[in-house]
């Protein structure tokens, strides 16, 4: 199987590094980062690309970008994994679009073009006969999206509830654990290289609320979308608030929950007892689901991370390799 | 909760075991054996307080001593909830966001924590809140979040997982 890859990243790069080390038979023919591409449809060097990107700065010809990866490499799955643009999708979004159009498989951890525009990739892959996998965008590590749609196959989701921002959920813990104030704590989530320089997604709800979005989207009846999610974030918490929490063997993490009889979509900080099972530590995810035949089942693990994100778009990849075996849409 | 036994000897005992073994209070005991179409069953009507969450084990328990419950009543005040919230609570009458829930008749505040660093910083509350079952809790917090919007407070509620 042919990947192309856009953005060479932290996940990107994690993504060349495990399919180096593994012998998937899956090959590269094609990269591309900010500024350039890289095209071989007899297949890249991995050691060589991320050597190149790593002295350079970029990974190949400068005369070259995403767009002529996309419509121009041979490939069978695109491996979108460039930054988020939460607004629009773009230019992600006209990535995909192109692939899925020309016949290509479409696995990304962007949750930028899967919240904004779910329906339409959905529908126009589904046209085209292929498929738009994005474990990633959700949970890091977490296999969450092939517990939905596999593990959980034919179960009705009475709802989810999930520590979904490992850069908020890493706060409350410094606050409850070290009683820093949400400053003291926001500061050492940046020094850790855990918070963005702007950390207004992470800390208003709102990166929580996207993941929300993507998820409620596997089993709401209408399409949601951001603006239906009621966000409250942790910024204006006080060690003092999780001070009293703890007095009651409580503590406060900030969760998405989504129950669909009760058309409740809400990322908010909530009191939960120590020992329930959304508690977890640092930077940590974790996700309960609540079904009909199954009960409920709680997923916790990495919800970042360079390899840990790897590991999903890797699954998702194996996924498409697996099912279309023998039957790969006929490339352009 | 209204109960129905066999009118034989023990089966009044044995019906009221399984309260306390739930932790249970029985506040009073009211029967009356003048029910003809039940033949040999007996009515009984038991006011109790339970712990929390302890309704369905006790229901349970009832059923396998045989015992038939006719209707299961308003519990009173037996439901909480604590919350928290974090703000200029003092500035925003604190008081008076109490006894809009006091006001009710169907929820109370029973304790109350509050931790205030400074005057002009925010300062953080603990409630705990009861009321007589689910519905009223749900409207009593209805009215809090209504009270933070409006007094522009933090409030921060338990997670609950749905039934
Ligand atoms: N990091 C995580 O743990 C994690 C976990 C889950 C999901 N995600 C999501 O995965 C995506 C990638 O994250 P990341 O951490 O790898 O981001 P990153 O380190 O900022 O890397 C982004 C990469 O995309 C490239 N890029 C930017 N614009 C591009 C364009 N128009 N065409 C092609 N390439 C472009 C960048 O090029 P240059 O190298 O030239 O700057 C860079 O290589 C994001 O959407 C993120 O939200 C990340």
């Amino acid at each position: 199987m042919k990947v192309a890859i856009l953005g060479m990243g932290s996940v990107g790069r994690g993504v060349l590094r495990m399919l180096g080390e593994k012998d998937l038979g899956i090959e590269v023919t094609a990269v591309a980062d900010s500024g350039s591409a890289l095209i071989d449809k007899k297949g890249i060097s991995i050691p060589e690309i991320l050597k190149a990107k790593e002295m350079k700065g970029s990974c190949g010809d400068r005369s070259l970008g995403a767009i002529d990866v996309v419509s121009a490499a041979d490939y069978d799955v695109l491996v979108e994994v460039t930054p988020t643009n939460a607004i629009t999708g773009e230019p992600a979004l006209t990535h995909m679009l192109a692939a899925i159009d020309r016949g290509h498989h479409v696995v990304t951890s962007n949750k930028g073009p899967i919240s904004r525009e779910f329906s339409l990739l959905m529908s126009r892959a589904s046209e085209k006969g292929v498929c738009v996998r994005y474990e990633a965008t959700v949970g890091g590590a977490i296999p969450i999206m092939h517990t939905l749609d596999q593990g959980l196959a034919g179960n009705r989701i009475l709802a989810i509830f999930g520590v979904l921002n490992g850069t908020c959920n890493f706060i409350l813990t410094r606050m409850a654990d070290e009683g820093l104030t949400y400053e003291q704590a926001l500061l050492e989530a940046r020094e850790m290289g855990y918070a963005e320089a702007d950390p207004t997604y992470d800390v208003k709800g709102i990166d929580p609320a996207i993941k929300l979005v993507i998820l409620a989207n596997k089993f709401w009846k209408e399409t949601v979308r951001l603006e239906d999610v009621d966000i409250t974030g942790i910024d204006k918490l006080t060690n003092n608030a999780l001070r009293l929490a703890e007095e009651q063997h409580c503590t406060i993490r900030l969760i998405a929950e989504a129950i669909p009889d009760r058309g409740i979509l809400r990322v908010a900080p909530r009191l939960l007892p120590l020992s329930h099972p959304l508690v977890v530590e640092g930077t940590l995810n974790a996700i309960t689901i609540e079904t009909d035949m199954a009960g409920e089942i709680t997923l916790i693990g990495k919800g970042a991370g360079s390899v840990e994100t790897a590991s999903a778009i890797l699954g998702d990849l194996l996924y498409i390799r697996d099912i279309h075996e023998g039957s790969h849409p006929e490339t352009a | 909760m209204k109960l129905e036994i066999k009118d034989a000897p023990g089966q009044l005992v044995a019906a009221l075991k399984p309260i306390s073994e739930v932790g249970g209070n029985i506040i009073a005991v009211i029967h009356q054996r003048d029910d003809k179409q039940r033949g040999k069953m007996l009515s009984v009507q038991i006011v109790l307080e339970l712990p929390d969450h302890r309704l369905k084990d006790l229901t349970r328990l009832l059923r396998e001593q045989g015992v038939n419950i006719q209707r299961i009543g308003h519990e009173r005040l037996l439901y909480e909830k604590a919350v928290m919230m974090i703000g200029h609570l003092i500035h925003t009458d604190l008081g008076d966001t109490v006894d809009r829930i006091d006001r009710t008749g169907f929820a109370e505040v029973t304790e109350l924590n509050i931790s205030m660093p400074a005057i002009t910083e925010v300062s953080s509350a603990r409630l705990l809140i009861k009321s007589v079952n689910r519905e009223d809790m749900e409207q009593a917090m209805d009215i809090l979040r209504r009270v933070a919007k409006e007094k522009d407070f933090l409030l921060v509620e338990p997670l609950e997982e749905i039934e």
